[in-house]
């Protein structure tokens, strides 16, 4: 294995009062490089785990590392390897995407000569020129996608956090955005993604992990736990090891 | 630096755009301070310079009614007007519908007997005490007078009520004290009084001259404006807490926050570009009422606002309180959860301050209790600070006996933010 962009080892962690989803021990390891997606059921634990790896959580125990650097530190130079693309849009509605991406941009500490370069390659890349000084609050969710892609990638970052990046939006979109991921990861950027689009999913992840109840169920290559479990696809294997019943 | 600077860039962008908090910021005070000052100088005018119409029902038939409503004219407060004596206190109601006033006077129809009566009774002890008339002169025995009733309209305000009771009692008093020296002089020299030596006698009175004590010798006398303008300043700066501390909760429920958490930079950076910002805006916003008090309210025959001979002193109040503001906001923006907690507290509590601080009603004339918890506000601070500057004639020297609590109760708010940052793991 070539070296890691994720190590979580013995993680514990626990929501104030024991509500919602508790870690206890959890390990796992991705590579750099890779395209990784992380799965599981309503209330798994997706979320509250992409949230302690990009330190919006604190673990109790245990530690995760990004590029060798412990994410428990209070230094925010570990903040700079990776970029993060919530589930909600991360930006101001009132401003442009042009003035959004100055905005973050300097926050991830980009000079406003990079900025500028930056800013106009991804609005290109990502269809947005024709709009780049509209106010972000009349776009369609589509839009309001793309710019929260772009807000998440404008330092080039080395590990790329996706907590359902695709969620609303129309084909055409969505064809745009994962063609744009899987060229990032082509250039060297990890893609840590999660998603309840299963097929989308299978498109781009190369390596998967399913959690529910705040452990690992299933961890491995996507083609070989297809060919183990003996599925056609990722959604039949996905209920296989996580059952039909309605999850909270 | 960098960050600093997009974060201030980013912040007067927002704000430019949220239309709402702009007009709260600027429109509402602006209004504010035109219509406040407008209704206390025309309450200072109608006082001074237009006269109060007051309906007189004159139900005695004596010359010393007369007298006394010629005496009520010439105070110069009142313009008299007359109506039937045989009127009731139901038609007396009306006819101040009618005459559009919002007092009234009845003269009994013993008035004047009464005062004639006293005024014998008071000419016979004297002439008694100067040795000019036997004790055994028949001494006449006074019944009390039958007094005079005062009408108003319930609205008219308290402080008006006393001072038309006042401005009445000195008329009775001038009437009854006429009538008293000429029964005496009559009673000593047989014959009645000249009228050169009674006006000597009763108008020479000294007059009362009012000097206004300020610090640096100035004599221009107060009006409306100086108050005004001054409280209504620091009304709008507090104010801002509505845009401010919305603009903290709406990152902090937004997603925004959520990326903004992750980022490499310290959300102390955005907190700073945000008091700095409001720190613009709220000196801006001091400029704008200042300049409406210098250059407009002549324009809409107000007294025009005379600025403070210390401008730097000025700068630094106004920045004091600046920034005092901002830090009141913020703070309400940390703690708050939801925008509706925020906008709801801080304008109720920046009233209240607003309240106990003076601004609405001077901390002089409250109560003693009150007057001490009035030095916990701001806001009060602010007043005091801005009413040496622009009242007194004081200098920043003077007023820095204001502007040290000011700064602590800034520091306070900053210290409670910050821990409430810590505590809440947002920095």
């Amino acid at each position: 294995m070539s070296s890691l962009a994720v190590n979580i080892e013995n993680l514990g962690f626990h929501y104030p009062g024991n509500s919602g989803i508790t870690y206890d021990g959890l390990n796992l390891k991705i590579a750099e490089g890779e395209r990784f997606g992380l799965f599981g059921p309503n209330g798994a634990g997706k979320t509250t785990l992409m949230n302690l790896m990009t330190g919006l959580l604190v673990a109790d125990t245990g530690k995760i590392e990004l590029l060798g650097h412990s994410i428990g530190t209070k230094s925010k130079a570990v903040n700079k390897l990776f970029g993060f693309v919530p589930q909600d849009f991360s930006f101001y509605q009132e401003l442009s995407p042009v003035e959004n991406l100055e905005f973050f941009g300097a926050w991830y500490g980009l000079n406003s000569k990079q900025i500028a370069q930056r800013t106009k390659e991804l609005l290109e890349i990502l269809g947005l020129s024709h709009v780049s000084d509209k106010p972000v609050q009349n776009f369609s969710g589509g839009m309001k996608r793309r710019i929260n892609l772009a807000i998440g990638v404008i330092h080039n970052p080395k590990i790329l956090f996706l907590d359902e990046p695709t969620v609303g939006v129309d084909v055409q979109t969505r064809h745009a955005i994962i063609n744009y991921l899987k060229e990032l990861n082509d250039n060297g950027t990890t893609l840590i993604y999660t998603s309840h689009q299963l097929s989308e999913a299978e498109g781009l992840c190369e390596r998967i992990a399913l959690i529910d109840n705040g452990r690992i169920v299933r961890e491995g290559n996507l083609d070989k736990l297809l060919e183990e479990y003996d599925h056609q696809n990722l959604e039949d294997l996905f209920l296989n090891l996580t059952g039909k019943d309605f999850r909270n | 630096m960098f960050k600093l600077w997009a974060s201030i860039v980013k912040d007067v962008r927002v704000l430019l755009r949220d239309k709402v908090g702009i007009s709260l910021m600027f429109i509402m005070p602006v209004i504010l301070v035109i219509v406040v000052t407008t209704i206390q100088n025309s309450t200072f005018q109608l006082m001074n310079k237009n006269k109060l119409t007051v309906v007189v029902c004159n139900k005695d038939a004596g010359k010393l009614s007369t007298q006394l409503i010629a005496t009520i004219n010439k105070i110069g407060m009142f313009k008299v007007a007359q109506v039937d004596k045989k009127l009731n206190a139901q038609q007396i109601a009306d006819g101040m519908h009618a005459n559009d006033a919002m007092l009234a006077v009845t003269i009994p129809s013993d008035f004047s007997a009464k005062i004639e009566a006293k005024a014998n009774s008071s000419s016979n002890k004297a002439l008694k005490s100067f040795g000019l008339q036997a004790d055994s002169a028949k001494e006449v025995k006074l019944t009390g007078a039958t007094p005079l009733i005062l009408y108003y309209n319930p609205s008219i305000p308290e402080s008006i009520r006393f001072s038309v009771n006042g401005a009445l009692a000195s008329a009775l008093q001038i009437v009854e004290s006429r009538e008293t020296l000429r029964t005496l002089y009559f009673a000593i020299n047989e014959k009645e009084m000249p009228q050169q030596l009674e006006n000597e006698m009763l108008n020479g009175k000294a007059e009362i001259n009012q000097v206004p004590v300020s610090k640096n010798g100035s004599l221009k006398a107060p009006n409306a404006t100086q108050h005004n303008v001054p409280a209504w300043t620091i009304f709008a700066m507090f104010f801002i807490i509505m845009s401010l501390s919305g603009s903290v909760v709406r990152e902090k429920v937004s997603g925004s926050f959520i990326r903004l958490k992750t980022l490499p930079t310290n959300y102390a950076v955005g907190l700073l570009s945000k008091q700095i910002t409001y720190l613009g805006v709220t000196m801006f916003q001091a400029l704008v009422i200042f300049s409406l008090g210098l250059w407009f309210f002549p324009y809409i025959n107000l007294p025009a606002l005379n600025l403070p001979a210390d401008i730097f002193g000025l700068f630094i109040v106004t920045l004091a309180c600046g920034y005092c503001a901002v830090s009141y906001a913020i703070c309400i923006g940390v703690f708050a959860n939801t925008q509706e907690q925020a906008n709801g507290f801080g304008a109720v509590s920046i009233v209240i301050l607003a309240a106990i601080g003076g601004l609405m009603v001077p901390s002089f004339v409250m109560p003693g209790a009150l007057k001490t918890i009035s030095q916990l506000s701001p806001l009060h601070w602010c007043i005091q600070a801005y009413y040496g500057l622009f009242l007194e004639g004081a200098g920043l020297k003077d007023v820095m006996i204001s502007i040290i609590p000011l700064v602590a109760i800034t520091i306070a708010f900053q210290a409670v933010t910050y821990l409430g940052l810590k505590r809440k793991n947002l920095i």
